[in-house]
């Protein structure tokens, strides 16, 4: 193992700022871009399981228009 | 024929989109494994650097990305060829599904750059070549999803936006070539296949560790993303209602 402490881990010999601000940004991106597209997926999932679920919907009959166009 | 036939079966964004889900998992799991492992090599094991001390392990994440948002543009213009080449849908899916991944690595790219930079030049931006070239691969990334997101008709967009991204491959030799064509303040490729690595072997097992954690990470979000691309451009299709009975 490299390091004596947790401090002098987080401390980075002085780099703190910028090795974490670096590590730190693609963490926040890397862990938020799977969740975005999961909530993507489940939404227009559960929208077009709305739709057939109510075929008489308002949504249903614009598409039905839109297929017969 | 029969060969054929069942390679080309996966050509469907029908038969793709189940495939795309069974696919997703195994890669997702792969990039966290492989993350871990370097992340524990490049934080825990790897030794000081001579010249920079602690600030070098910026290069964990700063490489990965940096490669990965060149990766990305390749096979995004690869995809968009085929596209356009054999009016195959799910290959202009695809390039779509890979765009923004692409330009989120370019980003990182500039973004861990930076923070590299200021401690090391004294400065957080420098128009040197490497640094503008890869701010104009971030802009590609953002024309090709912008010009798509302008043009109503999924097909045009595919067509139009795939020109856009075969016209910006040639950007991606220029980064790489940059530092050896230009007088650069970045400094030269750190890993060869010419010739022997020039830093530790801890160092450089941490950072390839993090490239195939990056790789496998963006398979896995491109994939969930064309499973989303796919429902949505094909919300009319027959095949869509039963997929998701």
């Amino acid at each position: 193992m490299h390091w004596h402490s947790v401090e002098e881990f987080l401390a980075m010999g002085g780099y703190a700022l910028y090795v974490w601000g670096a590590v730190g940004a693609c963490a926040v991106a890397m862990i938020a871009e799977p969740l975005l597209l999961r909530r993507r997926h489940r939404r227009i999932v559960r929208s077009l399981r709305q739709r057939r679920a109510a075929p008489g919907s308002v949504q249903a009959t614009a598409v039905t228009a839109e297929v017969a166009r | 024929m029969y060969q054929r036939l069942r390679a080309f079966r996966f050509a469907s964004p029908a038969t793709f989109y189940p495939l795309a889900g069974k696919l997703q998992p195994p890669f997702m799991a792969l990039a966290v494994g492989l993350a871990a492992a370097g992340l524990w090599i490049g934080f825990m094991v790897a030794p000081t650097d001579a010249q920079q001390g602690e600030g070098y392990r910026i290069i964990f994440v700063h490489v990965p990305a940096s490669w990965m948002a060149m990766f990305i543009y390749c096979v995004m213009a690869f995809w968009a060829a085929v596209g356009l080449a054999f009016n195959a849908r799910l290959a202009s899916m695809m390039a779509s599904a890979l765009a923004p991944t692409g330009a989120m690595f370019a980003l990182l790219s500039l973004w861990t750059g930076a923070l590299w930079g200021r401690p090391m030049w004294g400065a957080w931006w420098v128009w040197d070549a490497r640094l503008t070239s890869t701010l104009i691969l971030f802009f590609l990334y953002l024309g090709f999803l912008a010009l798509h997101a302008a043009i109503d008709d999924p097909r045009r967009a595919d067509k139009a936006a795939g020109i856009v991204a075969l016209v910006g491959v040639v950007n991606v030799p220029i980064i790489y070539f940059s530092v050896q064509w230009w007088n650069t303040l970045h400094q030269g490729a750190s890993v060869s296949i010419t010739r022997s690595p020039s830093m530790a072997t801890t160092m450089l097992w941490g950072m390839l560790l993090m490239a195939l954690a990056f790789w496998m990470y963006s398979i896995a979000v491109a994939l969930a993303r064309l499973r989303s691309i796919i429902l949505e451009r094909e919300r009319h299709n027959e095949w869509v209602r039963h997929a998701l009975a």
